[in-house]
């Protein structure tokens, strides 16, 4: 595998197909090397890295409690590591805040939802073209033209990505007052609002009927055509191996495995730990 | 110099010990219910208050202090059945301006039932000043100071060793969790209300022969006991009785050797420095925000 | 406002919709300002009105705090005393004239809150409460004991002001231009709450963490609403020094402070117009309490409990909830 190919090259094996072409690789876009933590004494996360390419989905699977959702809050600028860098696009963000990170292209949803519920639908995906708008706090607050235009544009933006996740007929229901698998979507258009080019998704179908699952599940693999690289956390392992490129596996802090879905999943020591035999069975039909 | 610095020390202690009182009071009821009690310093002038009219009608004064702490326990439950139950599940904004409501009503209540003017209790120990060190000490600090240690050492016994203090704790810890265990939590919540009405009006009683006491000293004690809980950490009670020593000693030792038109001012200098320093108090629950 | 709940049925809908709530609020409250004279006995009515405009003016930067940013204050009345002695000082000490004073107070708060604002708004709910609380008792205690500077505790005399000689005084006249100004700082305020910034302060409000993933900076958001609603205090403040001729350490006392917050809560923390409607409840409440004599704080105090357990939304939404469960 060829792993230093420029990225115009690169994103030309991304044809919308579920399954990526083994020969041509993304550029890396993401990387996190040897990251550690530890909370109240407790080493949560040590030694684990991984590398996110554009327009390849890289899945990161381990058990509950394996510092999946750790290693998220750590990468995105939420908690900082005690050892660890992170680059991305090939520049140290190691200290980056979480705004400066969603400048540069990196764009997460959350496990446990973190909607704006005092606000509608469409004002959740307003809210995550923030860095697209241009407009003055001058021209906000006296309505002056290119704040009404950034608005205008803004709105339209919204409406066509939550058209893209199917909620453009709850654009203006409040986001409290939507089901649960609607708000998995929601936060997924509100990050893709940012205009990401690494998409985290902590579990985006968690929660969701197989419907809605395999809705999101064509969403992830659209997104990831477009070159974005996507980092997603999920336990729907049909889902993992069906769409992704790249698995890590965690366990108890630390890299369990790390390959192809083939090779995660004949990986006996990923078997014990964590895949058990129901879930070897349920991967080998995926 | 050392008589003046044992001077400042006791005053500061004697003024933080009320502090610490009023602190403990909020904590309480913060710990059980997420309410900031803005009436808190209305209970210390019912304290006050009480007994003075009382003592003035002939009562005795142990028994003018217990009928106004009697008063006072009963005001705070009222309150609590009356103002903040029905405005369950209100948000925390909401349920403060329910408390100064509260508070401007006590304040009324008291200023037509009682009167505008100033009061003093005689002290409880003879007004004589006694010398120690070169330093003139009231005896009333003394009470003061007593009845403080009186309170923080029950406070502790009961929420260390007796079962229903061990439910007010898992409470405050987490009220679902206590509810799930059996924890009769609207109770507990009913008894903070009244335990920080008793302890505040116990406050109010001890400090009047110093201070004065009228309808309207709540209002600059429940500051000053919010700022202290602050100081020491919302929610932890000894950071409450630690939070309003320290605010008290401050208070002093400004007004003592910088100036006393702006001992408040060095006092909350300093909590700001404290809270930009530990944006949790100095003995809040550090949080790790979870998502 | 309340269009924001309401769901539609049609999806393309929202913008022009959006447009005429606006409007609507914006044209209710020039329709009460312009026809509330014709019902007032005397001309001692048009002071009282113009006091609620400048409280309502005051209450509305808060509400932009409070309720679209979700940041508490509880020291605001400390700009609200800027803004008052800027008019008191800046004649005496630098020869301004009066009506100067007002933006350079506005000026001198904003960079007040700039500087305070930092560190201040890093704190969380009940800390950044005792925090803003401290700053405010810090200001009363300033303009309270610097008695060369400020004149102490009586406060001090305020020149009247002239326009081209034409001397600004009477009731009326206080009436119609406060209420403009009061007008126009509803319009910003919810110009601000339907912009892209005021989106960011509404997110921030809801999550922190989530308006952070998606790019806002949170710190730089919370201290642009406080520095907006410090400049709304200063120049309510001003206003209030212009129409009482005097600035007193009471306009920025603690006391001050919680009537503002209870203001901005009893409207309707979400809500522009409510806050406009708190302030005129909390003005013109005591003034017609004064009928129950002694017993007018115990009856105010009751009024305020009453109002925040049956309407705890406040009264703006509260009764627009009201009115549509009836409809």
């Amino acid at each position: 595998m060829n792993a230093t190919r420029p990225i115009a090259e690169a994103t030309e094996g991304r044809e919308g197909v579920n399954r990526p072409r083994e020969d041509v690789r993304g550029a890396v876009l993401l990387t996190a090397a040897d990251i550690g933590i530890s909370f109240g004494g407790l080493r949560a996360l040590d030694g684990v890295g991984f590398s996110a390419r554009a327009g390849e989905i890289l899945a990161i699977i381990g058990p509950n409690g394996a510092g999946k959702t750790t290693l998220f809050n750590i990468v995105t600028g939420l908690y900082r590591a005690s050892s660890g860098r992170i680059a991305l696009d090939g520049q140290d963000v190691t200290e980056a805040p979480p705004h400066a990170l969603a400048a540069r292209g990196l764009s997460r949803t959350f496990q446990n939802l973190q909607v704006f519920f005092r606000m509608t639908a469409l004002e959740n995906v307003m809210a995550g073209r923030h860095l697209q708008e241009r407009s003055s706090l001058l021209g906000d607050l006296f309505r002056l033209p290119a704040s009404r235009r950034a608005n205008a544009a803004t709105r339209d933006a919204a409406m066509a990505l939550l058209a893209e996740v199917g909620l453009a007929d709850k654009a203006d229901l409040p986001a409290g007052s939507l089901p649960y698998g609607a708000l998995k979507r929601l936060e997924i258009a509100r990050a893709l609002a940012t205009q990401p080019r690494v998409l985290m998704l902590d579990e985006p179908a968690a929660g969701c009927n197989p419907v809605e699952t395999e809705e999101i599940d064509h969403l992830i693999v659209q997104v990831a055509a477009r070159g974005v690289a996507v980092v997603l956390i999920e336990h729907d392992m049909k889902l993992v191996m069906r769409i992704s490129r790249h698995v890590v596996v965690l366990n108890q802090g630390r890299m369990l495995a790390e390959g192809t879905p083939e090779e995660v999943r004949t990986n006996p020591e990923v078997i014990a730990a964590y895949l058990g035999t129901h879930g070897a069975r349920e991967a080998s039909l995926a | 110099m050392l008589a003046e610095l044992l001077q400042f020390l006791v005053s500061g202690l004697t003024v933080g010990a009320v502090y610490a009182l009023v602190a403990l009071g909020f904590t309480l009821i913060y710990n059980a219910s997420d309410v900031v009690n803005f009436a808190q310093g209305e209970f210390v002038m019912l304290g006050g208050m009480v007994t003075v009219f009382a003592f003035a009608a002939g009562v005795p004064l142990p028994l003018a202090a217990a009928l106004a702490i009697a008063v006072a326990v009963i005001v705070g439950l009222l309150l609590h059945r009356l103002a903040i139950e029905p405005a369950r599940g209100a948000s925390a904004v909401t349920l403060i301006i329910i408390t100064i409501g509260a508070s401007i009503f006590l304040r009324g209540i008291a200023q037509i039932v009682f009167d505008k003017r100033f009061h003093q209790l005689p002290a409880f120990s003879g007004a004589d000043p006694i010398l120690v060190a070169g330093a003139a000490i009231l005896p009333q600090s003394f009470w003061v100071l007593g009845g403080a240690l009186i309170v923080f050492a029950g406070l502790f016994l009961f929420l260390e060793r007796t079962l229903l203090g061990k439910a007010v704790l898992a409470t405050a810890a987490n009220r679902l969790a206590a509810r799930l265990v059996g924890v009769d939590t609207s109770f507990v919540l009913a008894l903070s209300f009244g335990l920080s009405a008793a302890i505040g009006a116990f406050a109010g009683i001890l400090i009047t022969p110093i201070t004065l006491t009228s309808f309207d000293v709540g209002t600059l004690l429940a500051l000053k006991g919010f700022a202290a809980a602050m100081l020491g950490g919302m929610g932890s009670p000894l950071g409450a009785v630690i939070g309003g020593l320290l605010l008290g000693l401050l208070e002093s030792f400004a007004a003592g050797t910088l100036s006393s038109a702006y001992k408040d001012a060095v006092a909350f200098i300093v909590i700001l420095g404290v809270l930009f320093v530990m944006p949790q108090g100095l003995f809040g629950r550090r949080s790790v925000e979870r998502v | 406002m309340d269009a924001k709940a309401e769901p539609l049925p049609v999806a393309a809908a929202p913008p022009r919709f959006r447009l005429n709530a606006r409007w609507t609020t914006l044209l209710v409250l020039a329709a009460v300002i312009a026809t509330i004279p014709w019902f007032f006995p005397s001309g001692f009515y048009f002071r009282v009105a113009a006091l609620v405009w400048v409280t309502a003016l005051a209450a509305v930067g808060l509400q932009i705090l409070m309720g679209q940013a979700g940041q508490v204050s509880l020291g605001h009345a400390g700009f609200v005393g800027i803004g008052a002695y800027a008019t008191a000082l800046g004649p005496r000490y630098l020869g301004l004239d009066v009506l100067l004073c007002l933006p350079l107070g506005a000026a001198v708060a904003a960079a007040v809150a700039f500087l305070v604002g930092r560190p201040i708004l890093r704190l969380k709910g009940h800390y950044l409460a005792v925090a803003t609380l401290g700053f405010g008792m810090l200001v009363a205690m300033v303009l309270g004991n610097e008695v060369w500077l400020t004149g102490g505790p009586d406060g001090i005399n305020v020149q009247r002001p002239e326009i081209l000689g034409w001397r600004i005084r009477g009731g009326e006249t206080w009436y119609w231009i406060t209420g403009a100004i009061l007008l126009v700082g509803v319009w910003i305020a919810l110009n601000l709450q339907d912009s892209p910034s005021g989106r960011a302060l509404a997110a921030l409000h809801d999550s922190e963490v989530a308006a952070r993933t998606v790019g806002i900076d949170v710190a730089r958001h919370k201290l642009r609403a406080f520095v907006i609603s410090a400049v709304y205090a200063a120049v309510a403040g001003g206003l209030l020094a212009l129409l009482n001729g005097r600035a007193s350490p009471d306009f920025a006392g603690f006391l001050a402070s919680v009537e503002y917050v209870t203001m901005v809560v009893i409207g309707g923390l979400a809500s522009v117009p409510g806050a406009v409607a708190g302030a005129a409840l909390l003005v013109l409440l005591p003034q017609v309490l004064t009928v129950f004599h002694d017993y007018e704080h115990a009856v105010l105090g009751l009024l305020i409990m009453l109002f925040m357990i049956f309407l705890r939304a406040g009264i703006v939404p509260g009764l627009a909830a009201l009115l549509r469960r009836r409809s």
